[in-house]
Order: structure tokens, then sequence, then C-alpha cells
């Protein structure tokens, strides 16, 4: 297995230290969401959110896999995007908690974390609604000569939705450098894949539009990134779009009001079994590139950071309401 | 001035804008050697090329959203729906996303992009393609709505709208693209946010927007001739709003009348009709504000059922008489 591993990642490219940085940002979009939760159980957080646990693999591998300015469109369970593609953690935890120096100016809440600037160009409370713009961006980029790709995440529902459709053929038929990955986490709040869609088998769509599909694991963080890369390589090079599934699930509910009524005990049990954070944890530490005391320090190191995330979202301001109607108009 | 038709207008904005900022371009079905399906934007794809002149697959929700997911990385996109009824397919990407992208991001995106519609009947399209839904995205935060009337405002509003950072839905009325009237050669802008009295006048305030303010001036050169003057206000922009031009109009005439193609029910004939009545203008009205409107029914295919659906020049005659004589009645009520 240690062989393996060094195979795979010499073929990759990422070196000892990157696998590191892999795992630590696996963690600690993990603890991030259990703060989130626990935050939320305490009462100190508002609204809604959509927990990413169990789905970290998708969110490191596939953003791993772009340049530092390259585009990301979100989801609705977003934070992992965000944390992966390089968001601020306190500043996401001012967010959540509604705060004037949070992502948004606690305007938008957690299905509205974005980072323009920083490449991030939303997560969205509509399920679809950022593939168009993913496409728009990608379209965008290659009219202003920029060699930048956009990755855009969406979930299984999303497939059932028209705008999946209308986007990824517009980009199939202008060729355009985007990235479509669908993290099937096999249920739309509670439809399963398997009744609602015709055919359940995601990637397959792929050669209705003319462009390539292709299948990987969602838990195993190394296959997203090797897919992700490849179809990022062929849409820098011009090769055009590429539709992606990676299959992984969601540990916890749709969202707050979730009582899991739909599934049941044993088959989540059954997917925790295959968590992809401890599955590359055994792969690195088997291999070497972390030892046992480098794990109990990094877990150290993310909980003192998360934190202090909390903490400094407590101390921030709220918004003043007399700037409610700020940011309607530029 | 030369003339030239509110189409022609339409396009020289567009080529105009095309040359002045290469992050320009427009996109839309069968806008290419086609030329729209009203011919607004022919022979553009021979000067600019197939890249800034984008026909697109028949797509609305991405023709929308991609215009909002270019703008917000930074071109200027100028999107064609080919009737504004199919506005509702692509509505999620205007409302949901190109709206409130700003907001919710805490004011730090910016969304600057056009969508560029021909509405309203008069053509024998029936009910799918001859709405007039301007009061659905007039209700939007986020968004601006502006329908010109003249050949004039048309060129010089559509500049200023490529030229905002705001998603901005231009209505164009269908039986307007035909219609001429002097516009400059060359660079202008209308700034939006601002109506404009069009005929001035002193016994009653007609508020109308798009073709409806050709048949406010029609009634009113036939109101001249029985000694009612008439003052035309053209809204031009819908969204803002220009209150202080309809709320001084109302102050001077005392009488109103507000007139739109769009339904009556719920349309922004209301939203006219409060500004008047929440203001000073309350004081001065000498008679209630009429509303004329679309009739309560989707737009009809036989001719004269299509005429009798939405106002007439004959209509805004009726309600400007029917003003006059009530108003006076009440003047005499001891």
């Amino acid at each position: 297995m240690a062989d393996a591993l060094a195979v795979q990642t010499e073929r990759l490219g990422l070196a000892p230290e990157r696998l590191v940085h892999m795992y630590r940002q696996m963690r600690r979009i993990r603890h991030f969401e259990e703060e989130v939760d626990r935050l939320y159980q305490a009462g100190r957080i508002w609204g809604t959110f959509h927990l990413y646990i169990g789905q970290e693999a998708v969110a490191v591998g596939a953003v791993e896999a772009l340049e530092p300015d390259d585009y990301i469109t979100s989801t609705h369970r977003g934070h992992g995007h965000s944390i992966a593609k390089g968001a601020s953690i306190p500043l996401m935890m001012a967010e959540l908690r509604g705060k004037e120096t949070g992502y948004c100016r606690g305007r938008g809440g957690s299905m509205h974390i974005a980072d323009v600037d920083a490449g991030n160009l939303g997560a969205n409370g509509i399920v679809g609604g950022g593939i168009p713009i993913a496409t728009g961006a990608a379209l965008a980029c290659r009219k202003m000569g920029l060699s930048r790709v956009v990755l855009c995440f969406f979930g299984d529902g999303a497939v059932a939705q028209g705008a999946f459709h209308e986007a990824v053929n517009f980009a199939a038929v202008f060729q355009l450098p985007v990235v479509y990955l669908c993290e099937n986490n096999q249920y739309a709040m509670s439809m399963p894949v398997r009744r609602g869609l015709g055919n359940p088998d995601i990637a397959a769509r792929a050669p209705a539009y003319g462009i390539p599909g292709k299948t990987v694991d969602g838990n195993d963080v190394l296959a997203v990134y090797a897919a992700v890369r490849e179809a990022v390589d062929r849409a820098r090079s011009g090769g055009g779009p590429t539709l992606l599934e990676a299959r992984t699930y969601r540990w916890r509910g749709h969202s707050k009001s979730d009582a899991n009524r739909y599934r049941t005990r044993e088959e989540i049990e059954a997917w925790k079994q295959r968590c992809p954070i401890r599955r590359f944890e055994e792969q690195l530490v088997a291999a070497g590139v972390l030892s046992a005391a480098d794990v109990e320090r990094i877990a150290q190191e993310v909980r003192e950071e998360i934190q202090a995330a909390i903490e400094f979202a407590e101390q921030q301001p709220d918004p003043d309401v007399s700037a409610l109607a700020e940011g309607v108009y530029a | 001035m030369r003339e030239i038709t509110y189409a022609e207008a339409v396009r020289e904005a567009l080529a105009e804008e095309m040359r002045r900022d290469p992050r320009v371009f427009i996109m839309g079905e069968d806008i290419g050697v086609y030329g729209g399906a009203f011919g607004v934007t022919l022979g553009l794809v021979d000067e600019f090329g197939p890249e800034r002149v984008m026909d697109t697959p028949l797509s609305e929700a991405a023709i929308i959203g991609t215009a909002a997911g270019a703008a917000v990385v930074g071109m200027r996109p100028v999107a064609e729906i080919q009737f504004s009824d199919f506005l509702t397919i692509g509505a999620d990407q205007l409302v949901n996303q190109a709206a409130k992208m700003r907001y919710m991001f805490g004011g730090k995106a910016r969304v600057p992009m056009v969508v560029r519609t021909p509405a309203g009947s008069g053509t024998g399209a029936a009910a799918q393609h001859s709405q007039s839904l301007e009061t659905w995205f007039m209700h939007i935060p986020g968004l601006k709505v502006l329908a010109p009337a003249t050949p004039y405002d048309a060129k010089g509003l559509l500049k200023s709208a490529i030229r905002d950072d705001n998603p901005v839905v231009v209505f164009e009325h269908k039986l307007l693209y035909r219609t001429k009237g002097p516009v400059p050669e060359g660079d202008y802008t209308v700034p939006i946010g601002q109506a404009q009295v069009r005929r001035a006048g002193t016994d009653v305030t007609v508020i109308a927007s798009s073709i409806m303010v050709l048949r406010s001036l029609e009634a009113a050169d036939r109101l001249a001739e029985e000694g009612i003057s008439v003052e035309v206000i053209d809204l031009r922009s819908l969204r803002p709003l220009d209150a202080d031009t309809i709320v001084a109009s109302v102050c001077k005439t005392g009488r109103a009348v507000v007139v739109h193609e769009a339904n009556k029910f719920a349309g922004f004939g209301g939203e006219i009709v409060g500004t008047i009545v929440e203001s000073e203008a309350f004081d001065f009205l000498d008679a209630p504000v009429v509303r004329l409107g679309g009739k309560d029914v989707p737009i009809p295919y036989n001719p004269q059922l299509e005429r009798a659906a939405v106002p007439q020049a004959e209509d805004i005659v009726a309600a400007c008489r029917r003003l006059m004589r009530e108003s006076r009645r009440a003047a005499v009520r001891p």
C-alpha cells in the first residue's frame, strides 16, 4: 500500500507536503462543520445550513487540481468548497453568525458565501442555479484571453434541473473551459438518485452532449484529484468541458429539518466506514508521510484554528440596521 | 437631424458600444446571420464576428445565466431574449441570481449585464408571444427596468444600460421597431431614472410608457380639438421610477390617467397611483386617478379581440373626457 501511494502521487506530481496539506484541508472542513453544528444546537447560529461532512474528499481533491486564479461555483452545501478554495475560516464563521465583517457582511449567510476576487463565485441557494453562472464565467475567461478554468460544483439533485441541461449543452457548443463536477451524495434532500433520475449513471450523460465524462470514487481524494486534474488540463488547453461524477455520501441530514426518515441507520453507518478522511490518513501513515504524532498535532492545530475563528466571530459587530439597503445596486 | 427607426437605433447603440468597449458582446437566439426575430441585430455579425455576436442554443436560462456569470468576472454582456414571454424560462437566473448576487455577496460583486427583449401585443402572435411582463421585474430589487418609447431613447437608454454596473432589463415594444424618429449620429446617452414630459398641458396628466406614450400623444391631439389640454409623461425608466416628474405634473393639472399595456390588475399602474396619492399631489387632485391597462385575459389571436385587450388611443380620450366631466361636476357641487 505504501508503494502504491508513492507511485500514484508521483504520477500525479503531488509532493508529500502537498498530501499533508490536502489532509489538513479535509480535517479543517470536517471540524468546521462539526463546530457549526454544535453552535447551532447551542442556539448561536441562526437560519439554516447544509453540512458537508462525509464529502470532504471531493472539495479538496477537486480544488487542489486548480490553479489559484481559477474560478469555482459552489452550492447550498458549500462550506467545504469555500474552505478548499482558501477561504478565511474566521470570515466564514463571522458570516454564519450574521456579522458585518463576514464574507457577505451578514447579508448572505451560509448559502451565499462568495469571494469573487479570490475566485469563489458563490454558494447558491437554488439547486443547479450556479451551473449557468460557471458557464458564463468560462465564456468570459475565454473572451478575455485568460487561461483560467471554472470548476462547477453541483449535486445529484441539480442534474434533474433544466439549468443543468441548458448550461452543459451551451458549454459543449462553445467548447468552454469549464469542469462540471457532480457530487453524487445519493440523495436530493430525501429523493434517492435511483428514484429521481431515469438513468442514475450521471456521467453517462456526457456523450449526449458530445463531451467526455467520468465517474470517480468521491471518497478517494487522490482519485478525485486525478480526474479533475485531467479535466482541468483539457479545459485549459482548449479541449472543452468535462462532466465528472464523484460518488460520495452525506452523513448528516439535508439541513436542520431532516429526521433521516428516508434512509436507514445501517446505510449511514456503512458509509461512515468509508470515511474519506480516515482512509487518506491511513494511506499517509502507512506510507510514512504522516506519523501518528503528526496526525494528533494536525488535529490539535485544526481545533485551535476553528476555536479561534469562533471567538473572532463572537467579537464581531452586527450590521447596522441603517445600512439595510446598502449593496442592492452598484 | 436624420430620422431612423427604433430597431435601427437599438442596432446603432449595440454597434457603437461594441466599438467603444471590447468587454461588450451580444448573445441570443438567431441574432447572427438571421438578424434576430425582429431584425434588430441584422448585419452586426458581419462587423463584429460570431465571437461578439453569439448565436446561442435555445436556452433562456443559459443565456441569462451565462450573461450573469460573464458579467461578474468582468465582461459586459447584452443578452437578447427573443420574446419577453421567454423571460419566464430564464427567470431564476435573472431574479434569483443576477439581481441578488451583489446584495447576497455583501455588496462586493458587480453584475453589469443587459437583457433586451421585445414585448407587447399587436402582431397576432397570441398569448405566449405578446405579454407585457415589465411589472414582474420592476418588483425585484437589484434590477433596473427600462421601456423606451422613441428611437432617440431606444439608443440613448440602451447605451446607459450597457454602461450601468447593474443588471438592466430593456423592454422594446414590437410595434415600435418600425417607428421613425430623430436620432443623433454618434455618442449620447439618456439617463436612467428620468421621465420626460412629451407634451405640456394643464388639464390632465397622462402617465405612460412604451407604445402607450404614442397612443397618449395621439389622444392628446384629439382632446386638444375639444379644448382639453393634456400633459403626457413618458416614464422611460420604470425602475428606478421618476416620482418627482409625476408628482410635479399632477400638482399642476390636478387630474391623472395612468396607462399601460400590461394587465391592469396588479400592474405597475397601481404603483404610479400609489406614488401620486402618497405625495403632496393628493391635495391637488380634482378627481380620482384613472388607471387604464390590459384586460384580465391572455392576449387573444383574433385582431379585433387583440385590439380590445389593451388600451387604445380612444380609451385614453374617453378616460380624459370622463375625468374632466367628473371633476367639473365635483367642482359645482355645493
